[in-house]
């Protein structure tokens, strides 16, 4: 039941949205809808924390405790993201372009939750694929030769990628078909009846699949060399659509590929997804530095950070261990805040500043503070600086990795990380620091507090980690038992 | 259906998949480009009924009119009415000439036999063997989206690689169960349906929908 009205909330403000002609208190219901999937969320997790999973309609979807810490990363996020609608909508002239914004942010919404709730494989790549459609008129939202050309790339790019995806999914269903001699008739994409006959299945074939499936929802995930789509794609569009795609959507992809790696894990032992996911993580860790260093727009410096930083999962994932999987979880909580935090104040900064050129920008914290120490901060959490949580859960990552014996990969980490510390501190300097008249500007309260409140969240977590300890935990034994 | 007919059938419609996938490498006008594709959509809906017919599978046989509906009426009559457009418009500039791309096209082939030993060893059944003839359709779409200019030629290159998946799943798991079917071919219908919207809001604003023109965003 919890995991259906999660499901059917923003399902139901999507075509409230579309149904009635736009008010800003459509925004504001868009708003209570991310809040009450949040809250969802919380319920979710506070039943499967103990190990017990939720179904709804005969087990096609099932909430266990990682489904459940995904929701919540995806509600916090939303609720972040759609508390901005009716600031952003007030500069859109034309009603129906808003009703329509805030019907595919809704939509956007209940693909991803969709998602992750799903126990079936297919449904999972279908709801994933629906992303991609719900996304591309968010990303051209502007209107504007570049938007398109963004939204083009995007389209292409990822509609390729998840198809390589499909054929993976289907691979693995093969390969469940034909476990031990006889044809199976019960196989099915269930993901817990894969789990079960794992250790039976063909090993070339889950090898051709899982390579496959890395492959495929790693263009989703913006894993070099497949990223190209990301940087343009998150530059273009609104902020709030940044903060979501990059906040969570990468995640989302992300966790398709935690659940698949765990077939793997069981079909084939740790060590092919383990090479797998070190060469993808650390490429995407070397492109994202060498991009960085010279970046010169600052909407696509967050962007390739994103990258980073999918990469830095990637690396945990591969080491596999409870520890690192915990630590991948909490790190894509942290992630998806700092970035939300950094894409909308960059938002509002544009708007402000009307340029995204790091170039343009000069002296940002005397001439508006609010939206200075916004940014500031947030990066400063982004480049994993305590006490914010992508501290501690880099920190955790590498220790997971040290004692799965992946000293390297933590060396090669090590200095990629701080190259692209350098670059982002210079940037920052370029943006914050200088002399000059403070401007007075619209007042940005209702931009600044949740912001500074979502930062305040990092520092909770960052310093305590509670009440997320027995969560992380029983999430990350889902996939890495 | 006695055997040799039906494996008859089954060969002839699944190499007609990867010929027509050829035979857009080898036409440049974009308009004759879309027929090709509608022709391979009919022949791999003919793969998923010979084999709804064979194993008297429901599901399956309404599967093959899903994907007859969609991909050899729906999907190509939404291209050709961008081709229509411009009808003169051709391929002038490829990355890639066409014979070199025929004899990559070749190439490829014989890769995605190399690749698919793996699958044809779990199960060595008829449709299993052909499975590599679904890869190499997936190679040849790629090939067509990375080496074609014309926008149109692009949304083609994707949705071959898309039938060539379309046919590996057919021939390996005789369809995956109904529900992902349904949802998959609905979210191909639903890309074509953008990327036609964003190839009509381009050309407005480009004056022709060449991928070329797409330059103003990079690093």
């Amino acid at each position: 039941m919890l995991v259906l009205l999660t499901l059917f909330v923003p399902l139901v403000v999507g075509v409230v949205a579309l149904a009635v002609p736009w008010r800003p208190w459509v925004g504001w219901l868009s708003a209570a809808s991310s809040v009450s999937v949040l809250a969802f969320g919380i319920a979710l997790c506070v039943k499967t924390t103990s190990g017990v999973a939720v179904v709804a309609l005969r087990a096609t979807y099932r909430a266990d405790a990682l489904s459940a810490f995904m929701v919540v990363i995806i509600g916090t996020v939303s609720v972040l993201a759609t508390l901005q609608t009716s600031r952003v909508m007030a500069h859109e002239t034309s009603p129906r372009h808003a009703s329509t914004y805030v019907a595919l942010m809704q939509a956007f919404i209940t693909c991803m939750l969709s998602a992750v709730l799903t126990a079936n494989l297919g449904i999972l790549w279908v709801s994933i694929e629906a992303t991609t459609i719900a996304t591309t008129f968010l990303v051209s939202h502007h209107r504007t030769r570049k938007a398109f050309e963004a939204s083009w790339k995007y389209v292409i790019l990822c509609s390729v990628g998840i198809a390589l995806a499909f054929l993976g999914t289907v691979l693995i269903y093969f390969a469940a078909l034909h476990v031990g001699t006889a044809s199976n008739a019960t196989a099915s994409l269930n993901w817990t009846s894969l789990m079960k006959v794992a250790p039976h299945l063909n090993h070339g074939v889950i090898r051709f699949a899982i390579a496959l499936l890395v492959l495929g929802y790693g263009t989703k995930v913006g894993f070099a060399p497949m990223h190209s789509w990301l940087a343009d794609a998150h530059g273009q569009s609104p902020a709030p659509v940044s903060a979501l795609m990059s906040g969570v959507l990468l995640a989302v992809a992300f966790y398709a590929l935690l659940r698949c790696k765990a077939i793997a894990d069981a079909a084939l032992g740790p060590a092919f997804p383990r090479a797998l996911f070190l060469v993808v993580g650390l490429l995407s860790l070397i492109v994202a530095a060498s991009l960085l260093i010279a970046q010169r727009d600052y909407k696509r410096m967050l962007a390739y950070s994103s990258v980073e930083h999918m990469g830095l999962l990637a690396v945990g994932a591969a080491a596999g261990s409870p520890l690192a999987i915990a630590a991948v979880l909490l790190h894509m909580l942290g992630h998806g805040l700092t970035k939300s935090v950094l894409f909308l104040s960059a938002g509002e900064i544009s708007l402000a500043e009307g340029t995204t050129e790091i170039a343009g920008v000069k002296s940002l914290l005397a001439r508006r503070p609010v939206l200075g120490a916004l940014f500031g901060w947030g990066l400063l959490a982004l480049v994993g600086l305590p006490p914010f949580s992508i501290f501690l859960s880099e920190f955790t990552m590498a220790r997971a990795e040290i004692d799965q014996g992946l000293w390297w990969a933590v060396a090669i980490c090590l200095v990629c990380v701080s190259l692209i510390f350098a670059s982002i501190t210079t940037h920052a300097r370029h943006m914050l620091f200088g002399d000059g008249p403070r401007e007075t500007s619209a007042p940005i309260a209702g931009v600044a507090v949740p912001l500074a409140g979502a930062l305040g969240v990092c520092v909770v977590v960052g310093v305590s980690s509670w009440p997320l300890l027995s969560l992380l935990h029983a999430a990350a034994h889902v996939v890495a038992p | 259906m006695n055997t040799s007919t039906y494996v008859a059938c089954l060969e002839l419609s699944t190499g007609a998949v990867l010929v027509f996938a050829l035979m857009t490498l080898w036409r440049r006008q974009v308009r004759a480009i879309v027929t090709m594709l509608r022709f391979q959509g009919v022949s791999l809906s003919v793969v998923a009924g010979v084999l709804a017919a064979h194993q008297h599978d429901l599901g399956l046989a309404i599967t093959a009119a899903m994907v007859f509906v969609v991909k050899a009426i729906v999907v190509p009559e939404l291209l050709a009415r961008v081709a229509r457009l411009d009808p003169h418009s051709r391929e002038t500039t490829p990355l890639m000439n066409v014979p070199a791309s025929l004899v990559s096209g070749a190439v490829l082939i014989v890769i995605a036999f190399a690749v698919s030993t793996s699958l044809t060893a779990l199960a060595p059944t008829v449709p299993t063997r052909l499975v590599p003839i679904g890869v190499a359709t997936v190679l040849v779409g790629y090939l067509m989206l990375v080496t074609r200019r014309r926008a149109v030629s692009q949304i083609v290159g994707l949705l071959i690689v898309d039938n060539g998946i379309g046919l590996a799943t057919f021939l390996l798991t005789a369809g995956v169960p109904l529900v992902v079917e349904l949802g998959s071919t609905l979210d191909v219908l639903l890309v074509v349906v953008v990327l036609r919207l964003l190839v009509t809001n381009v050309g407005h604003r480009l004056s022709s929908p060449d991928l070329d023109e797409m330059r103003e965003l990079h690093d």
